[in-house]
């Protein structure tokens, strides 16, 4: 048995951009060992270069083979491109199968890519829990832009919209009618829309339920509108438009000011999901103590869950007192 | 299909097996499962991976045709602890030393590689001597391959 390199040992050489020191960093974040938090936030530091574009939609809609083609796309004009594509975890196992790359196979002996795949693990939303950290590494490590893919979404998992300077949802033909379209949730947090496999005959109604519902929104003339975007990886018609519209969307979020304010976002929302998780873990290493007495009187209808939360926290906040 | 493999699936509430695989690793064993060359059999190789993923392993499956270069890359950027390589081709002796050296070029020895698949018990001997760290041949039951894959892992240790 070997002795693992520290972590900080490995700062320097993925900030250089090399593939193994940038695998491994990603994979101690991923097993939320704490022997890498302080190499993560030299990490951290480095950060903010490069455009984090979330790729999102529902299971089988094209979103693999769309960052494929994206990827490649965006390697014609010589920039770097990272991808995390992220898969369920399986919730009786804990496994996953982790399948994405399949699609971009093309993309695998391309140094100029580096393409990560990423299980939930429990966690919802739509990301994994270390995504974010991921993002970071890659960033840091000179990728011009990060393709974030999260698992297949249903309607409501939009937290890829906190972490990304640009929202891409992507809707395939033939799912739903126009009153999917104006329903709450995913639809709305896009920048921009998506209609994958656009060589198919049912496409054009497709594209035309979106417009019409982006159409039915008041919205303020100067802002931003997410434009419909067809595309197809069968015939790879649309993909470099899609690409220069991301281009344009990056452009308009630096013009207007929106830049700052979505990295505002991100950093209070990861701050905050952090304080959580760290939270949590505390609650459940002390199961047995203060939580078992807790959940005892709750179960027994004594007190109510709200008040048991309170009286744990508190517990909680006295422990560290100590 | 399920039934048949209840031995090692484990039916159950929802997260129990997560917490028991938590409780057993800080983290799951990543494995990219991979076919290489002209070899479009892959039947076998998805049982091996859904077997892995019910044990509570996160999977990366390659797809079929896969170059060397391409799977050493992989298995680089997913930072894999096992790299299971299956051929039913007959090229194994002429690809597994490919991928040893590639391993090699990249820094990666530390990836652990398993060859499974229908082999001359010969070459199984010639593997081993080269570097590889398993080689399970048909007829090897889910589990024992599941087993296997842990056992490497821990031997390996922390890395």
């Amino acid at each position: 048995m070997s002795v693992p390199k520290p972590s900080l040992q490995l700062v320097a050489e993925v900030l250089e951009g090399q593939a193994r020191s940038l695998s491994r960093l990603i994979s101690r974040a991923e097993a939320g060992e704490v022997e890498c938090r302080p190499a993560l936030a030299e990490v951290y530091r480095h950060t903010g270069r490069a455009h984090v574009i979330g790729i999102t939609g529902v299971p089988g809609s094209g979103k693999s083979t769309l960052v494929r083609g994206l990827a490649l796309a965006a390697r014609k004009s010589e920039r770097k491109v990272g991808v995390i594509a992220i898969d369920p975890s399986s919730p009786y196992s804990g496994g996953a199968i982790l399948g994405d790359r399949i699609r971009m196979n093309e993309l695998n002996s391309d140094p100029g890519i580096f393409i990560r795949s990423m299980a939930t693990r429990g966690a919802l939303g739509g990301l994994a829990r270390a995504s974010l950290d991921a993002v970071d590494l890659m960033d840091a490590a000179g990728f011009d832009i990060v393709l974030l893919e999260t698992v297949g979404v249903g309607q409501d998992e939009v937290d890829v919209v906190q972490a990304t300077h640009t929202t891409v949802v992507v809707s395939a033909p033939g799912l739903g009618d126009d009153v999917q379209a104006i329903k709450a949730g995913i639809l709305e947090i896009a920048d921009i829309h998506v209609v994958s496999k656009c060589d198919r005959s049912d496409a054009n109604k497709t594209i035309t339920d979106l417009k019409m519902m982006l159409g039915l929104g008041l919205r303020e003339q100067t802002t931003w509108q997410p434009p419909v975007v067809p595309t197809s990886g069968e015939t790879g018609q649309g993909i470099e438009a899609l690409l220069t519209t991301i281009d344009e969307h990056r452009a308009y979020l630096q013009q207007s000011g929106e830049l700052a304010k979505r990295r505002r976002q991100t950093a209070e929302m990861r701050m905050l999901k952090t304080a959580e998780d760290i939270l949590r873990q505390r609650f459940v290493g002390r199961r047995d103590g203060v939580a078992a007495e807790l959940l005892e009187q709750v179960i027994a209808r004594d007190i109510d869950p709200y008040a048991a939360a309170q009286r744990l926290l508190a517990a909680l906040h006295e422990g560290e007192a100590k | 299909m399920r039934a048949r493999f209840s031995g090692w699936l484990l039916p159950g509430k929802p997260m129990q097996g997560l917490e028991e695989n938590r409780a057993r690793h800080s983290s799951p064993i990543r494995i990219l499962i991979a076919k290489v060359g002209l070899d479009g059999h892959d039947r076998g190789v998805k049982i091996v991976a859904r077997a892995l993923r019910d044990a509570g392993m996160d999977v990366i499956y390659s797809g079929l045709h896969r170059t060397p270069e391409e799977v050493v890359n992989t298995a680089v950027q997913e930072d894999v602890d096992v790299l299971g390589v299956s051929l039913l081709s007959g090229a194994h002796m002429t690809i597994f030393p490919r991928l040893i050296e590639l391993l090699k070029q990249n820094n990666a020895q530390d990836i652990i590689l398993v060859g499974g698949g229908v082999m001359p018990d010969a070459d199984v001997v010639a593997l081993k001597a080269m570097g590889v760290a398993e080689v399970l041949l048909q007829d090897t039951p889910p589990n024992i391959i599941v087993e296997t894959v842990r056992r490497l892992v821990a031997e390996r240790g922390p890395r």
